[in-house]
């Protein structure tokens, strides 16, 4: 705990500390539309391709948080306008992501600068976020989270039930495309703790595990939230602590969340319910 | 037909003229001229992939006729018109999609709004009350995905139903349903009818479950269609015309069955009829 307290102290810390909480906040609550739309390999390229446009300002000398934005976001439009449709998103997916990977691996021969910046990107790393870095990811998380907010609803209906919401007249292929987009920014921003291989660990995880635990979608977001809030602040603790690399502890915490939550409390708390629902409908009678 | 009990206007409450609707590779509907009076219960029948989900489509305003015009309610279609309830086909949730059946009610009333939607008593109000008019209330908080198929479509016949439409559309709502479902669903519907005057278009490939309530059948094949009252047009010769070959239409236990090379299974169905359940007074909406 001492040791914790001592190294509070430190700015690095600090802007650590400060970055997950943004990188929670935002994946927590993306992960949930992530899982619910099926979209895990569309986020596995939204980082693949981050990491190219990262590794592409990397060769320019413009920040590295900006060309994830930049990659990601142009991944999420092609994909979004190429293949909306679940059929054929996955293919159109691994086509971009290819294309876009191999243009990563040239940027990166091409960089003549220091190598651990580029291998950050890819596994993540808390020591890199500096005071700058932390107000740009807080600026791109609060655009993320408003945007999310503000097409709540509509894009909660196109995803439970989109034939439904169609007939309601909600945009239900534009949502696709502008969540895509958001998820885009979710990307860029948790890159920079958990890097580019282990975005999964942010942006699945939380919400595959929070939806075992309600059946109430809008507490599965706030669930969802909460976990990658635990799973961040506990890994960048533990990383401190240890000196050993953020990702390890990012990605244990939230699978042993995953698990927890998979085979304990969800199936506790389904018979639960079941209990009460029988005593619910025997009273009625 | 059924004249225009509890018509607010003197418009019908869907009238196709001269419709043509083109879908991707050729035309579904051609010059489908039709009137459909509010309060009146229409089937719309024909074989897998005749364009009837197309045609609610075009009265919801997914699509637009090539040809012709469509009005729903004396005007055009437009997306989103609240006066008309959709129970679209039906497509079982995941059993761990976190989505209460209520919480799939609510969307009914302002899902297509931005924001987040805060609590208001008075949209639960709503919400609960369409639930209990569907007999939903045991089960209405439990998982959707966990339900039967059953429970799920009374659910989505409520979404539809909460907004209090003039004219409800509905897909195969029986499909895949077993026959003591399939008559509790009928008799939802009819009674939500019988209350409010609404409008009924209903798409089914077994026109047997609905066939006491139908006041007109829509029977289309390959972009021939046939309109009329059932005992006119489930006819060998009037089906038989449309078809382009000869097919029968028996009777058999009190079921019409349509039998012939190209009818697919068309109307068959191979479990014995039963006899109509009165509509019992609880299930009634609102």
């Amino acid at each position: 705990m001492d040791q914790l307290t001592r190294l509070l102290a430190y700015d690095f810390v600090q802007n650590a500390i400060a970055a997950g909480v943004v990188v929670a906040i935002v994946s927590g609550a993306v992960s949930r539309f992530v899982v619910a739309r099926n979209l895990s390999f569309a986020v596995h390229a939204l980082a693949e391709i981050g990491f190219t446009g990262a590794a592409g300002f990397l060769l320019l000398r413009l920040p590295v948080v900006l060309g994830l934005l930049t990659g990601s976001v142009l991944t999420a439009v092609s994909i979004g306008v190429l293949g909306v449709r679940a059929r054929g998103r996955d293919v159109v997916v691994g086509v971009v992501m290819a294309f876009g990977l191999g243009l990563g691996v040239l940027f990166i021969t091409l960089y003549r600068g220091y190598a651990g910046q580029a291998l950050a990107i890819l596994f993540g790393t808390i020591t890199g976020v500096s005071r700058t870095d932390v107000v740009l990811l807080g600026s791109i998380g609060a655009v993320t989270v408003a945007a999310l907010a503000l097409i709540y609803r509509p894009l909660t209906f196109a995803t439970v039930d989109p034939e439904g919401a169609e007939a309601r007249g909600v945009p239900v292929g534009p949502l696709a495309v502008l969540f895509l987009v958001l998820t885009a920014a979710a990307v860029a921003v948790a890159v920079q703790i958990v890097g580019v291989l282990l975005i999964l660990t942010l942006l699945i995880t939380p919400g595959a595990a929070a939806e075992r635990l309600t059946p109430k979608f809008g507490r599965a977001v706030v669930y969802s939230v909460a976990i990658a809030l635990f799973c961040t602040l506990g890994g960048i603790t533990l990383a401190l602590l240890t000196d050993r690399s953020v990702s390890v502890f990012v990605t244990s915490l939230s699978f042993a969340c995953y698990l927890a939550a998979r085979f304990v409390v969800g199936p506790a708390l389904l018979r639960q319910s079941r209990r009460g629902s029988v005593e619910a409908s025997g009273a009625a009678r | 037909m059924r004249g225009s009990r509890g018509a607010t206007s003197a418009a019908p409450a869907v009238r196709f003229e001269r419709l043509t609707v083109d879908y991707g590779t050729g035309k579904i509907w051609s010059d489908l001229s039709l009137q459909v009076a509010r309060g009146a219960f229409v089937a719309i029948l024909g074989p897998n992939g005749a364009g009837k989900t197309s045609l609610l489509r075009a009265v919801l305003g997914l699509i637009s006729p090539t040809a012709g015009s469509i009005e729903v309610l004396g005007r055009s279609p437009r997306r989103g018109d609240p006066a008309i309830g959709y129970v679209p086909q039906h497509s079982s949730f995941d059993p761990d999609l976190p989505l209460r059946g209520r919480d799939l009610v609510r969307l009914g009333i302002d899902g297509h709004r931005w924001g987040i939607g805060w609590r208001d008593a008075d949209a639960d109000a709503r919400v609960a009350r369409a639930i209990a008019s569907v007999g939903a209330e045991p089960y209405a908080d439990a998982a959707i995905g966990r339900l039967s198929g059953g429970e799920q479509q009374r659910l989505r016949i409520a979404q539809a139903l909460v907004g209090d439409p003039a004219v409800l559309l509905c897909d195969e709502p029986l499909a895949n349903l077993d026959l003591r479902n399939q008559q509790a669903i009928t008799d939802l519907i009819h009674a939500w009818q019988e209350r409010t005057g609404g409008t009924v278009l209903l798409v089914t490939h077994d026109v047997n479950p609905v066939l006491r309530l139908v006041d007109e059948v829509l029977f289309v094949v390959n972009g021939r269609w046939a309109a009329g009252k059932p005992d006119d047009v489930l006819t060998s010769a009037r089906l038989s015309d449309l078809y382009g070959s000869h097919v029968d239409v028996v009777q058999v236990s009190g079921r019409l069955l349509v039998v012939g090379q190209s009818t697919e299974t068309g109307l068959n169905l191979d479990e014995p009829h039963h006899a109509p359940i009165p509509v019992d007074g609880h299930h009634g909406l609102r």
